[in-house]
């Protein structure tokens, strides 16, 4: 049990060393100095307190997409669709944040509600169609993922503007920005949403581990005929698993909406949070935990990578493919976790 | 005399157990070899050692006398040991030729697959060993016994002298065990050898030469079968008296339980396969079903518990109607059910031993309150219900998967029992277990029929049905076609009724 453990936590260490050593590689290559480049994305992510508030910033909505996708895993799904949840929820909670006015006890816990209805009823067609007809959960939620983003474009620009490509602000009251937590952090974009999204972690361990909820969405995950045996409602239960995954990355569009910017902006592609969520969740091995730790190492990297540039002179494309590698090597751990299978045989 | 195989003093430890100790096996030219055990004895070790997948600790491997290192299947491949596995693997899409040819197929000069004539060598094959297999035939088109001969050809088409057959009669009907056996006999006429890997005794009586015996972990020895008997192998294998006829009194049948009237179910291509079907079952009697498989036996036993909705009819438990009630509904009425496919349907294997015996009470108290588990409460029911049923698990923590059938079954025994359901419908309840399993499973049915629980038995083992039923309902086509008493008939009589003959009116030995 313990060497288990053990086990699991080391796949993910690795993946992460093996990137970044291929990083350097590619940085050797190129003809920089990968010592240098490091340093440079330490300080970029944990340099000063104005940087660290800018990685946990970065790193809110991560661990809510990474929540979503690990909870679809735990109970048999792949939802590819986090990225249009995250949209439909950014969409949600700034629509909410602009157009009611309302005491901020109200006003924002609204918003935010909001945005996980949304995430939720946007998960909740693929879940249907899964649960009803059998069409697999990740071509629809791939499908949904474009009707969220260009739905939205064409509502910021024809509904809450009058052709404008980003709404108005927020009203204050239905904000997430935090006074003492920018003071402390040298104004970085550092907000609440931070708090949500650690409850969010907690809500999803013990909703997973400790409730017949849980056991029951488990379960369907693991045998669905076995569940149908034991009296569970198979259909129920995977549209549930969907809603609630839905909500999760529905909140994290609510941290950028309601935290990070304030507002919506036409997107011409992605935000790529729902996708860098799947890694997340597979590096964090699907726990609550272990995503909220994966999600701050994604927030790292990428708040640190815009330091390797201007501290040492490495291009943003070259920094892009070490980040794709760091990446890869963790979508790869099944890979690495044969190899320490194979070493451990043959050491016996 | 020259042994073909040798397995001397092997040994072989996993973490914690010691899987082989001390085996030895000697494989004689052109004998059919018994390798007999308990589940977990340590059976399919020894010929995964055999077949090069371990390394073992001590002891050595001789072939025709030489000394020899088997560090990989391939090498026990080249040195004519092929392995016909109890969980067959083909490509179902692929054809029987083009199964038997992957992973060494001929080639022309080309390199383009050489079909014809790897398709007139199997031919040639399958002749001579009389398997009567198609070369062109699709594998998903095809039985499960003739899947099987497309396992044992492939070995041959590799050159096998020596086949081990992993208890290979597991998954066949009584009719394919009959040509299975012939098949097994024209294999040594021609010279090969065979081990069988096995815990049913009347088959080794029925085909085997000798019988080495290994029981938990340990060699006990190699006998004689001809100088032998089942009750002395079996006590050999268990280690202690076997009783093969379960002791019971006479039943005391009391208030119906389970009324069935006019049932109509259809299978998942929406045929008719239960037509009409009239049962009763009253409280303290064990009802057997006898029948070939695919007379709608499981669609009835879905139709009552709930899995399957019914066309038409009524099925009331009590007295009160469970017609096409949901699951759960059927489940707390009052109906325990022992699942004929344990994987599918009894278990989920990824869970621990402990959520898999809460798993249709885990929303009740005390194992859960305001939907939050209470897992103190869930794993002190688990260790009571492993320590009454004898299930051999390292913890109720560890994951179904890791335990052995025979324990997997005892622990949905114990589940299902343990709900005290007034009706106990158990579908095959010793599939594929060991005896010393199958006389403890037997028991404990008797027992919950003493206890004035209803029970419905259903399997495809005649044995079973004649052995523990105080009433046997013959099933063919689905309907319930006869209704004979165990003491009053014999195996001959309930095999032409499940085979559709009919018993003429008032003279029950008279059969057309």
């Amino acid at each position: 049990m313990s060497s288990n453990k053990l086990f699991t936590l080391l796949v993910p260490v690795i993946s992460v060393v093996m990137g970044l050593l291929a990083g350097a590689i590619i940085m050797l290559v190129s003809g920089f100095n990968p010592i240098e480049g490091y340093t440079a994305l330490w300080n970029g992510a944990f340099g000063d307190s104005y940087t660290v508030g800018e990685t946990i910033r970065r790193s809110t909505p991560y661990i809510l997409t990474g929540l979503s996708i690990a909870f679809a895993f735990r109970t048999g799904l792949f939802n590819i669709g986090a990225e249009g949840q995250v949209i439909v929820g950014w969409l949600a909670a700034v629509w909410v944040g602009v157009a009611i006015d309302a005491p901020m006890y109200i006003h924002l816990p609204l918003a935010v509600i909001a945005a996980g209805i949304a995430g939720g009823l946007w998960a909740f067609i693929p879940g249907i169609l899964k649960a009803k007809l059998g069409v697999h959960e990740v071509i629809v939620t791939i499908m949904m993922n474009y009707i969220a983003l260009f739905t939205t474009n064409e509502i910021i620009r024809k509904v809450l503007t009058s052709g404008q490509t980003t709404t108005e602000s927020i009203s204050p009251s239905a904000s997430l920005a935090s006074e003492w937590m920018q003071s402390m952090t040298f104004y970085s974009r550092v907000h609440y949403g931070i708090f949500i999204a650690l409850f969010a972690a907690v809500i999803m361990w013990f909703i997973i581990q400790r409730t017949t909820v849980g056991y029951e969405l488990k379960s369907v995950g693991f045998n669905q005929h076995a569940s149908n045996y034991a009296g569970m409602n198979v259909s129920k239960n995977i549209v549930l698993s969907m809603v609630i995954a839905g909500a999760f990355s529905g909140l994290a569009g609510a941290m950028e909406g309601l935290g990070t910017y304030g507002n919506i902006s036409v997107m011409a592609s992605f935000s790529n949070l729902g996708f860098d969520g799947i890694a997340v969740a597979l590096l964090g091995a699907n726990t609550a935990l272990g995503v909220v730790f994966a999600a701050f190492l994604f927030g790292a990297l990428k708040e640190g990578a815009g330091e390797m540039p201007t501290g040492a002179g490495i291009p943003t494309e070259l920094v892009d493919i070490i980040i794709a590698l760091i990446i890869f090597f963790v979508a790869s751990s099944y890979m690495i976790r044969w190899v320490i299978l194979r070493f451990k045989k043959e050491g016996k | 005399m020259e042994y073909v195989i040798e397995m001397l003093n092997i040994r072989k430890e996993f973490p914690g157990i010691v899987a082989n100790d001390n085996i030895t096996i000697q494989l004689k030219q052109g004998e059919i070899h018994a390798l007999l055990g308990e589940n977990g004895a340590g059976k399919s070790t020894l010929m995964n050692v055999l077949f090069g997948l371990y390394q073992p600790e001590q002891g050595e491997i001789r072939v025709k006398g030489k000394k020899v290192n088997i560090t990989n299947p391939n090498i026990a491949n080249e040195l004519g040991i092929g392995m016909v596995h109890q969980h067959f693997m083909l490509v179902e899409p692929f054809t029987v030729t083009q199964n038997i040819i992957l992973g060494s197929e001929p080639t022309k000069k080309t390199g383009v697959i050489n079909v014809e004539k790897a398709r007139n060598e199997i031919k040639e094959i399958s002749d001579r060993y009389g398997l009567k297999v198609d070369p062109d035939a699709k594998i998903s088109d095809i039985s499960v016994g003739m899947q099987q001969r497309v396992e044992i050809l492939k070995t041959l088409y590799r050159g096998a002298e020596v086949l081990i057959f992993d208890e290979p009669t597991a998954v066949l009907t009584p009719q394919e065990i009959h040509e299975l056996i012939g098949i097994m006999r024209s294999l040594v006429k021609e010279g090969k050898s065979i081990i069988l890997i096995t815990h049913k005794l009347k088959e080794i009586i029925e085909v085997c030469d000798r019988c080495t015996v290994i029981r938990k972990g340990k060699g006990i020895g190699t006998v004689n079968v001809a100088e032998s008997n089942s009750n002395e192998l079996a006590s050999l294998m268990v280690g202690r008296e076997v009783h093969f006829k379960t002791e019971k009194t006479i039943a005391q049948p009391k208030e119906v339980v389970l009324t069935i009237e006019n049932l109509v179910v259809k299978d998942t291509r929406k045929v008719d396969l239960v037509k009409g079907l009239n049962l009763e079952l009253r409280a303290g009697e064990i009802v057997g079903i006898a029948g070939v498989d695919g007379n709608g036996q499981s669609e009835l036993i879905e139709a009552i518990t709930g899995l399957r909705s019914a066309v038409s009819g009524k099925i009331k438990l009590n007295n009160k109607n469970i017609t096409n009630k949901s699951p759960r509904k059927v489940t707390e009425s009052g109906v325990g059910h022992i699942p004929q496919d344990r994987h599918r349907y009894g278990l989920v294997l990824d869970y621990s031993v402990g959520e898999n015996i809460v798993l249709q009470t885990y929303y009740k108290k005390p194992y859960s309150k305001a939907k939050v588990l209470n897992y103190k409460a869930i794993y002190d029911k688990a260790e009571k219900i492993i320590q009454e049923y004898d299930v051999r698990t390292p913890s109720v923590f560890t994951k179904a998967r890791a335990l052995s059938g025979g324990n997997q079954q005892k622990a949905i025994i114990g589940r299902e029992v343990d709900r005290s359901p007034d009706l106990l419908i158990a579908a095959q309840p010793t599939r594929g277990l060991d005896v010393g399993a199958i006389e403890f499973i037997h028991k404990k049915l008797i027992e919950e029929r003493d206890k004035g629980k209803a029970i419905l038995l259903i399997s495809f083992e005649l044995d079973e049905i004649m052995n523990i039923s105080d009433r046997i309902a013959v099933m063919f086509d689905g309907k319930i076609v006869a209704e004979v008493k165990p003491e009053e008939t014999s195996e001959q009589e309930l095999g032409l009724l499940m085979a559709g003959s009919q018993v003429k009116e008032g003279d029950p030995n008279v059969i057309e």
